[in-house]
């Protein structure tokens, strides 16, 4: 993502202060505890002009549940100054930055699974598409269950596994219907997800994350 | 965990390892997500279309007292008898001294999820009455003794060599290989019934406050014909299905239609808002509508979550929602079931006893998108979390994120975090998948990505370092 | 009778609202929305209302068949009526009808004054008006004056309608000013009916005839009422 956006001529600062968004313990229920990681992201974006992530998961929990979060406490202008500046990358290219075509090339047939954070709570559909379709050498199949949740869900792959495990087959056999030798998402978790279950199965099918694909020229 | 939550998770597992029944349900679902797409797209707007008719309920739910007295008041004015219970006992109560009262013997149901709520059909039944459900779903799942498997298609686990058994095994009828026989089969039982039955139950989809009327929804004509032929009709209605206009109905009736099943429109759409009047030579002598509480003002005294009273009881959300489809109705264990179960149960029927509903989720989010009334239903299940661990926070949990929120919150310290991966990764891959892994059914399918060699942190300190 | 628990739930809900809930609906244009009839977001009525209905009705399996005048009427119905063999058949006196029931030279059950539910379930058909048709959604709007009560319409497994032209209306709301007009308050007993009675319960295969009418027909007639 670095290299894509200053390619593009932007600086890009990475504060290193930021530890995590604390959607683990949100998605928990643990909002307190949740607001105490939140704190150092709130406190290392700051100054910043503008915040991209590639990570619709983390990129919503910033834009769409901080301002819950941080509901009735002390920094809650704070959270709602921090939702406003951040964006997930795809969105930040297309919407912002008004650019279609990285100059990116690669050749496979692939597929794009749409993450859910990134799909519901951003509205992320036609960006990442967008984008793609410029890519040099590459044929983008849709699949039937595009929008279906792989099952991931952080907390909840751990909470209830054998659900998400069973979510994720329905998602691999939609994968596999396609005869995509590639799937790309712009959430990394979901991948996590997919490729494990493909590995286990010993399919040759591989994963990248959207932004790898765009920085490939 | 509850007793609730250990039959859930023993139910889900079992559900979710079992491809057959993974792929009933999808293939039952295939051809509704087809219909349902055809319908939406005839809308000029389908998204303003559900804002109108949220804003129509919100407006309902938000009066509801309002609302209330003027249903029963135009009601009553009809000759029909209107009864607030406050709970499923008071509502049982009044529903049998009104059958008791008018020398009843034989009862027969039309579809009702309220009264499914209150297990209404065994409570008669132990004071002595016959009770048929009438509604083929609810009847094939009656003689089955199983409860109803999703709100609007009640046997929609079940294939057709199923029922064929059941019919065999009840009814004494011969086997039957189609649905349409087996269908004719129900009609024919269900005939007698009709003309034989004193008194009619039945619920509502909506009432309507401005003229006095319940508005009944369906596909059969069952519950045309259970709230026409006996002599008694009781209707039991939750609260919370008042609207304000009948026009409202212009936009519920169709939205209801196309997110419940992809139709155009049900096939009878029935306003009931009296007895039997001086001009006309049928329909019930008596009519008595049942006002039901049963917890609705527990969950309307919560402004955040206030809008799941919306709900019109459709079942889009359920037919869209992943851990539905592969966990199934039944392993809910309880009347509503998929999302908008999850968000109410809990309210209605105790927050630590079935909050595991509400986080049996990854929060995909599907559910709030495809309620045609905006109910923020992924968001209720967040909230609901929240309210139970701040209610009883879990023991081994609270401080596990304890831990986590003290180590995130120093920066100073989660610089470290990668070099120890590193150090500690051939351990974790050493004990993975093994019996004292206790992340062994997490990794049975999933990897952790390899620690990287080099850290985002630190590749970014090393290239500034160099510039 | 048990007493009824009126006051303590209108106090209950009394208190829970005291707080507003937030409207989170009518965010991203959802103001809009609300603003305007809610007509504007449902499928739009084009002019010929004749042809809608008959392709939203025959989508549903109803059996829609033109006559031109009275006497077109009384050949169709007699044609339905040797179709289907029937033996007896019930219906109501109404104008646009009764010629044509009474043509038939079938025994009638009248339900215009009491009538027996076990002799009703035993005819063939069931022969009514309507108050009118709507064409958004291919159905029949049918109260008791109008269809000759609440079971006329339902029970006989084949259900006939004989209306005219002039009682199309585009949609719903059509439907409910109709309904408004013609009656001094709403009746007790209002229906909308779309099609022959189905169900899809098992398999999620469609069957008709579940336990309404197998058969819907409309004998849609030019000529107005008498």
């Amino acid at each position: 993502m670095v290299k894509i956006l200053e390619k593009l001529g932007h600086q890009v600062e990475y504060p290193e202060t930021q530890t995590c968004c604390g959607q683990p313990a949100f998605n928990s229920g643990y909002w307190g505890e949740a607001r105490a990681v939140a704190d150092t992201m709130l406190d290392a974006f700051r100054d910043a002009e503008v915040v991209v992530g590639v990570s619709g998961s983390c990129g919503a929990m910033l834009k769409v549940f901080y301002p819950e979060l941080y509901h009735g406490h002390a920094r809650e202008a704070e959270a709602k100054a921090l939702s406003e500046k951040t964006h997930e990358f795809s969105s930040f290219l297309v919407n912002v930055l008004g650019v279609g075509d990285l100059g990116a090339g690669l050749s496979a047939k692939a597929t794009f699974h749409d993450g859910c954070h990134g799909l519901r709570e951003l509205g992320i559909k036609r960006e990442p598409r967008e984008l793609l379709r410029h890519v040099r050498g590459l044929e983008l199949v849709e699949m039937g269950e595009a929008e279906t949740c792989c099952g991931f869900g952080g907390t909840f792959s751990v909470k209830f596994p054998e659900i998400s495990t069973a979510m994720g087959e329905v998602k691999c056999a939609s994968i596999l219907e396609t005869g995509a030798d590639l799937v790309i998402s712009n959430d990394s978790s979901c991948l996590m997800q997919i490729q494990g279950l493909f590995d286990r199965r010993g399919e040759k099918i591989r994963s990248m994350h959207l932004a790898e694909v765009l920085a490939l020229s | 965990m509850s007793t609730e939550s250990v039959q859930f998770h023993h139910d889900a597992e079992r559900l979710t390892r079992d491809v057959r029944h993974r792929g009933l349900i999808q293939k039952a679902l295939g051809g509704y997500y087809v219909k349902r797409d055809e319908q939406k797209s005839r809308y000029t707007d389908w998204q303003m279309a559900r804002a109108s008719a949220a804003a129509a309920k919100y407006e309902a739910v938000n009066h509801l007292d309002t609302y209330l007295l003027e249903l029963t008041e135009k009601l009553e004015a009809r000759g029909t008898k209107v009864f607030w219970a406050a709970d499923g006992a008071e509502a049982a109560d009044y529903i049998a001294s009104v059958a008791r009262n008018a020398g009843v013997r034989r009862i027969i149901k039309s579809k009702t999820m309220t009264g499914e709520e209150i297990h209404l059909g065994q409570a008669l039944e132990k004071c002595g009455y016959e009770v048929v459900e009438s509604d083929l779903g609810e009847f094939i799942v009656q003689l089955r003794e199983e409860p109803p498997y999703h709100i609007v298609f009640p046997s929609m686990h079940l294939t057709r060599g199923e029922i064929s058994d059941t019919f065999q095994k009840k009814l004494g009828s011969a086997p039957a290989e189609t649905p349409e026989e087996l269908t004719m089969i129900a009609r024919d039982v269900m005939r007698q019934k009709y003309c034989e039955a004193d008194m009619g139950i039945s619920g509502a989809n909506f009432a309507v406050a401005e003229t006095g009327h319940l508005s009944i929804t369906e596909n059969e004509g069952n519950a045309r014909l259970s709230t026409t032929l006996p002599r008694l009709l009781v209707s039991i209605v939750g609260i919370e299905k008042v609207i304000p206009k009948l026009d409202d109905l212009a936009v519920l009736l169709p939205m209801l239609a196309t997110a419940g099943a992809g139709q155009n429109m049900t096939c009878y759409n029935t306003l009931l808002g009296g007895p039997r009047a001086a001009e006309e030579t049928d329909g019930p002598e008596e009519f008595h509508v049942v006002l039901l509480d049963n917890r609705r003002t527990t969950l309307l005294a919560d402004p955040e979550q206030r809008d799941a009273l919306h709900c019109i009881r459709c079942g889009a959300c359920l037919n869209v929602c992943p851990i539905f489809k592969n966990i199934g109705g039944h392993s809910y264990g309880t009347t509503y079931q998929g999302p908008i179960g999850s968000v109410i149960t809990p309210h209605l029927r105790g927050l630590q006893s079935w909050k595991h509903l509400s986080f049996s989720s990854s929060l995909c989010g599907a559910c709030s998108e495809a309620c045609p009334v905006k109910i923020d239903l992924h968001h209720h299940l967040l909230q609901n979390r929240r309210n139970a661990i701040a209610n009883k926070p879990v023991w081994w949990e609270k401080p596990i994120f304890a831990g986590f929120a003290w180590f995130m919150s120093r920066p100073a310290l989660y610089r470290f975090a990668a070099p120890l991966l590193r150090v500690g990764g051939p351990v974790l891959h050493a004990i993975r998948g093994r019996f004292f892994d206790p992340a062994r059914l997490w990794t049975a399918t999933r990897d952790l990505p390899p620690p990287p060699r080099e850290s985002f942190k630190e590749f970014w300190r090393k290239r500034n370092a160099s510039r | 009778m048990p007493a009824d628990s009126r006051e303590k739930i209108l106090r209950r809900i009394r208190e829970a609202l005291s707080v507003e809930a937030p409207k989170r609906h009518l965010g991203q244009g959802g103001d809009r929305a609300s603003s305007r009839p809610p007509q504007e977001w449902l499928p739009r009525i084009p002019h010929d209302l004749a042809a809608l209905f008959e392709k939203n009705s025959q989508d549903l399996k109803t059996d829609v068949r033109h006559c031109r005048d009275a006497a077109a009427t009384a050949a169709e119905l007699s044609r339905i009526a040797r179709e289907n063999a029937w033996k007896s058949v019930a219906s109501h006196l109404f104008p646009l009808g009764t010629p044509a029931v009474a043509a038939l030279g079938l025994p009638v059950l009248l339900t215009d004054q009491a009538y027996s539910k076990h002799d009703l379930e035993r005819c063939d058909a069931g022969i009514s008006g309507c108050d009118c048709l709507v064409a958004q959604t291919g159905g029949i709007l049918v109260t008791s004056a109008s269809a000759g009560g609440r079971a006329l319409s339902v029970l006989p497994p084949h259900h006939v309608v004989i209306a005219s032209r002039s009682q199309l209306v585009g949609d719903l709301s059509d439907a409910f000013d109709l309904l408004r007009k013609s009656h001094p308050s709403i009746p007790p007993f209002v229906s909308f009916i779309t099609g022959p009675s189905r169900t899809g319960d098992i398999e999620r295969i469609l069957v008709l005839g579940a336990h309404g009418p197998k058969k819907l027909t409309v004998l849609l007639v030019d000529e107005e009422p008498g």
